[in-house]
């Protein structure tokens, strides 16, 4: 669960990047973030995994406020979020096997949970042959799938996909927002930012817009004008 | 730190240092140049305290005794310094004035114009030892403060100069030991903050999995250990080398006569218990210190 109470944000060198943001996100929820460049998505993100800290208003993930959170206390949030990325950013030394298992032994996981986990994720974003390739053996799209594997290894409460078909033929990115779909119907909260007005419509989905910091939308469905 | 973790930790850190062979390598040797001149300073430090232990025992002043006290009053004399602070108890010795004439002569015999030099020339007298050379000058005061105690002969001078030499080289290794430690520091850290920084991306990725601080930090910490012990061994045994070929050389020319140095094989252990602790530390601290600025995430 996300809340975001009035939520402002201004950088050192006086950047406003959010101004009196208000957004609750259940459980289970399927929601789009979206905007132009520089609205403000990038610093929702960051508030959200913890990266910065609101300059004033309260920001809620998962059970945690993040506005008095301990240092310590960050990593057991995050382990609560499964965080993608527009580039991926996955080890190129590692095979995609290496990859999930660095995800989950930074949590400490077993190697029996390890291989327990493993195959079942793999299998879940179709790339079950693929666990002993590496990503530059691999497509843009398969290698976006291994970074969703990861995401979901760690069985996260929530996804946070930033703009997780941005480096994606319109196909490929089709079926990545398809298999974030079938994720979420599994449970997992899925919050994705986005700026592919197609994408977005094709799918009936709750819609927030936001721009120069403000929500300007915040409805199920329908139709987005960037 | 479970099991699983500390095997981890331990294969990141010996991976990380041969994917950074030369930085690895070069602090290797950073780190054993700094130990060996360390060490070598200590060393000295060693060999001097040990020389001065040398003339400690062997440093003496005498009291010289009133002309008109008795035998029983000398007894009671010698039995007062040796209840003085500072004074070697067991080294309180009476040298009647015979016996302080045979002495001299022994050391002249080659001048015959001494030989029919009356006994009362010379005084009886106490040999006295002191126990800390630092506190040479007060223990003489004290001694001479005594009834009974005519006059004195003590190289204070000597004495004093000699513990003036024993501090400067002791400050001297310690600013050494210090700034050289800093200088190791730097430079571990240095090797740690570039191998960090060309895994950056995978300590964000790490991060934002959720891994704690510890967990990003220990395997650059072991990496540190891992540089710090292997320049720690490599320094031991070249400084094995260096202590034996200075030995030999000084002995060879015939420099120190006078004191024995101390042989190494009598202090290897404490040697290799230094520089391994050293090494460690330094090691551990300086990668310990350069990940601060990547966890930031």
């Amino acid at each position: 669960m996300i809340r975001l109470i009035d939520v402002h944000k201004e950088y050192d060198n006086g950047t406003k990047a959010l101004k009196g943001i208000n957004l609750r996100i259940e459980d289970g929820e399927f929601v789009f973030l979206v905007g132009p460049s520089g609205s403000g998505k990038s610093t929702i993100i960051k508030l959200l995994t913890a990266e910065i800290v609101a300059s004033q208003g309260r920001v809620i993930v998962n059970g945690y406020n993040l506005n008095n959170i301990r240092r310590w206390q960050i990593p057991h949030m995050r382990r609560t979020l499964g965080i993608i990325f527009q580039d991926f950013r996955l080890i190129e030394k590692k095979t995609v096997q290496g990859n999930l298992e660095f995800a989950m032994r930074t949590v400490g996981a077993s190697g029996r949970e390890m291989r327990k986990r493993i195959p079942y994720v793999l299998d879940l974003v179709g790339l079950d042959d693929k666990a002993d390739a590496y990503p530059n053996e691999m497509s843009g799209g398969e290698q976006q799938r291994v970074a969703i594997a990861r995401a979901l290894v760690n069985n996260p409460r929530m996804i946070i996909a930033d703009e997780p078909t941005g480096n994606l033929d319109p196909r490929r990115s089709l079926e990545i927002m398809t298999l974030l779909e079938r994720i979420n119907a599994m449970g997992t909260t899925m919050l994705v930012v986005t700026h592919e007005r197609d994408l977005v419509n094709r799918f009936s989905k709750r819609v927030v817009a936001i721009k120069d910091g403000e929500m300007i939308r915040d409805g199920q469905g329908g139709y987005y004008r960037a | 730190m479970r099991r699983l973790n500390l095997g981890y930790f331990i294969k990141e850190g010996f991976s990380s240092i041969f994917s950074h062979g030369l930085m690895s390598f070069a602090a290797v040797c950073m780190i054993v140049a700094c130990l060996i001149i360390m060490g070598s300073f200590s060393l000295l430090a060693v060999n001097v305290d040990e020389m001065l232990s040398q003339l400690e025992e062997e440093n003496e002043f005498l009291a010289f005794i009133d002309e008109d006290y008795t035998d029983d009053q000398i007894r009671a004399l010698m039995e007062q310094v040796r209840q003085i602070d500072n004074v070697d108890p067991d080294t309180v010795t009476f040298v009647s004035r015979e016996q302080a004439k045979r002495d001299y002569l022994r050391g002249h015999e080659s001048e015959g114009l001494y030989v029919n030099m009356p006994d009362e020339v010379l005084r009886d007298r106490l040999s006295i030892h002191v126990l800390d050379l630092e506190r040479f000058s007060e223990t003489v005061e004290a001694v001479k403060a005594l009834p009974g105690v005519a006059n004195h002969r003590a190289a204070s001078e000597v004495a004093e100069g000699f513990v003036a030499v024993r501090n400067a080289v002791t400050a001297l290794a310690y600013v050494l030991i210090g700034i050289l430690a800093a200088v190791s520091l730097f430079i571990i850290s240095n090797t740690t903050r570039l191998a960090a920084f060309s895994r950056r991306e995978e300590i964000a990725i790490m991060k934002m999995c959720g891994a704690t601080d510890g967990f990003v930090r220990w395997p650059f910490i072991v990496e540190g250990l891992i540089l710090g012990i292997m320049g720690a061994l490599v320094a031991f045994f070249l400084q094995w080398a260096v202590y034996a070929g200075v030995c030999k050389a000084l002995v060879g020319g015939g420099a120190v006569s006078f004191f024995a140095l101390m042989d190494f094989k009598a202090m290897w252990k404490g040697v290799l218990g230094v520089f391994l602790t050293s090494g460690s530390i330094i090691g551990a601290l300086g990668s310990g210190f350069a990940i601060r600025k990547f966890l930031q995430v």
